[in-house]
């Protein structure tokens, strides 16, 4: 029986005209990054309060693909600090933000998890950037869900500029120069 | 049984152990010796029916012999009275748990040793609560400064000195005014 199957033109086909777009890896890997962000909501004070808000329907976080609240550090792209870390605390942030796979985000939400806030204490460690490096400090005691979400987006263009893939090529070919 | 009636009852069942009652505004308080504590907290729950232990604290009395002061809070469920049980205990002495008696002592008395430093003798689980195992300080002590001191466990943790710029941010009650109550840096 003969096949019903139409050939494949591979040079050219008129169906997919127009649906094709040319761009650079880097570009389209970033973009596919910055509208899948899925976050890790670091809550430990009332910061997460707000977090949480952000994720409801009113402010709907889900427009930046970012509704993906994950608890398993294994599937999280970006690590929300949300609220005061203490020293006893900061040690399994530390971890679980270890245990996160690259490439990995960290934004510092409010206060306390930027500077310490108003604790000035013993107990809390002064800043999270102490620990970890983060990319988005975000002001406010706490923030606002406007600005968290300000805070994504901010992210989401330094995203945008990274040149993983150039990175990459650079790397494998000062490798085969040697 | 009354709430005076009690406190007699303490008295003249553990006699010169009993240093002292206070009562203040209906709140009864007596003072014991170290070494009668946990006899005395066993008779307040057997024989008093204080079944209910609220709260252990401890008092750092700062340059006094002896240094530390445990303050026992109980409640009783069924007759819904309060009674305040205190020892004073010093540095080098250790304080009979009352975790057999009360569970929740357990926790209660951790959190007395990672603050204060005080010894629990025949605790279960004595390790620290609130800051990690091998913290060097106890916080909660009066010769501690707010804003720390600098420790280093290399891999596990370390504490910085917080910047208290000015502060610590204290409330002034019976200010004139709002602005002169709020919390602010007072150091100057």
């Amino acid at each position: 029986m003969v096949s019903e199957i139409e050939p494949i033109h591979a040079a050219y086909d008129s169906k997919i005209e127009g649906n094709v777009i040319f761009t650079k890896l880097d570009s389209a890997i970033n973009w596919m990054r910055k509208n899948s962000l899925w976050p890790m909501p670091m809550g430990l004070a009332c910061c997460a309060i707000e977090l949480m808000a952000t994720g409801a329907s009113r402010f709907d976080i889900s427009r930046f693909g970012m509704e993906v609240m994950r608890f398993s550090p294994r599937q999280s792209d970006v690590m929300i600090v949300a609220g005061t870390v203490t020293y006893k605390m900061a040690l399994a942030v530390k971890r679980i933000w270890d245990q996160m796979p690259e490439p990995k985000w960290c934004i510092a939400m409010g206060a306390c998890a930027s500077s310490g806030g108003m604790y000035r204490s013993y107990a809390v460690l002064q800043g999270i950037d102490q620990l970890i490096p983060v990319d988005v400090y975000i002001s406010g005691c706490p923030p606002r869900p406007e600005a968290l979400l300000e805070g994504l987006m901010r992210l989401q263009r330094k995203i945008e500029t990274e040149t993983s893939f150039v990175d990459q090529k650079k790397e494998l070919l000062a490798s085969l120069e040697d | 049984m009354t709430h005076t009636e009690m406190v007699a009852a303490l008295k003249s069942r553990f006699g010169a152990s009993v240093l002292g009652t206070v009562e203040f505004r209906g709140e009864q308080t007596v003072n014991v010796t170290l070494a009668s504590i946990h006899e005395v907290m066993a008779f307040a729950k057997g024989e008093l029916g204080f079944d209910y232990l609220v709260d252990i604290s401890s008092l750092d009395h700062l340059g006094e012999e002896p240094r530390f002061e445990m303050v026992y809070e109980l409640y009783g469920y069924g007759h819904g009275r309060h009674l305040r049980i205190k020892c004073k205990v010093s540095e080098d002495e250790s304080v009979p748990t009352v975790s057999d008696l009360w569970l929740t002592a357990d926790w209660h008395e951790r959190e007395a040793y990672d603050m204060m430093g005080i010894d629990f003798a025949g605790h279960p689980d004595l390790r620290r609560i609130l800051m990690w195992e091998g913290y060097p300080f106890f916080p909660l002590r009066k010769d501690f400064p707010l804003e720390g001191r600098p420790s280093d466990m290399p891999d596990v943790a370390f504490t910085g000195v917080a910047p208290l710029e000015g502060g610590p941010f204290v409330t002034s009650a019976g200010g004139a005014d709002t602005v002169a109550r709020e919390p602010r840096a007072r150091r100057v």
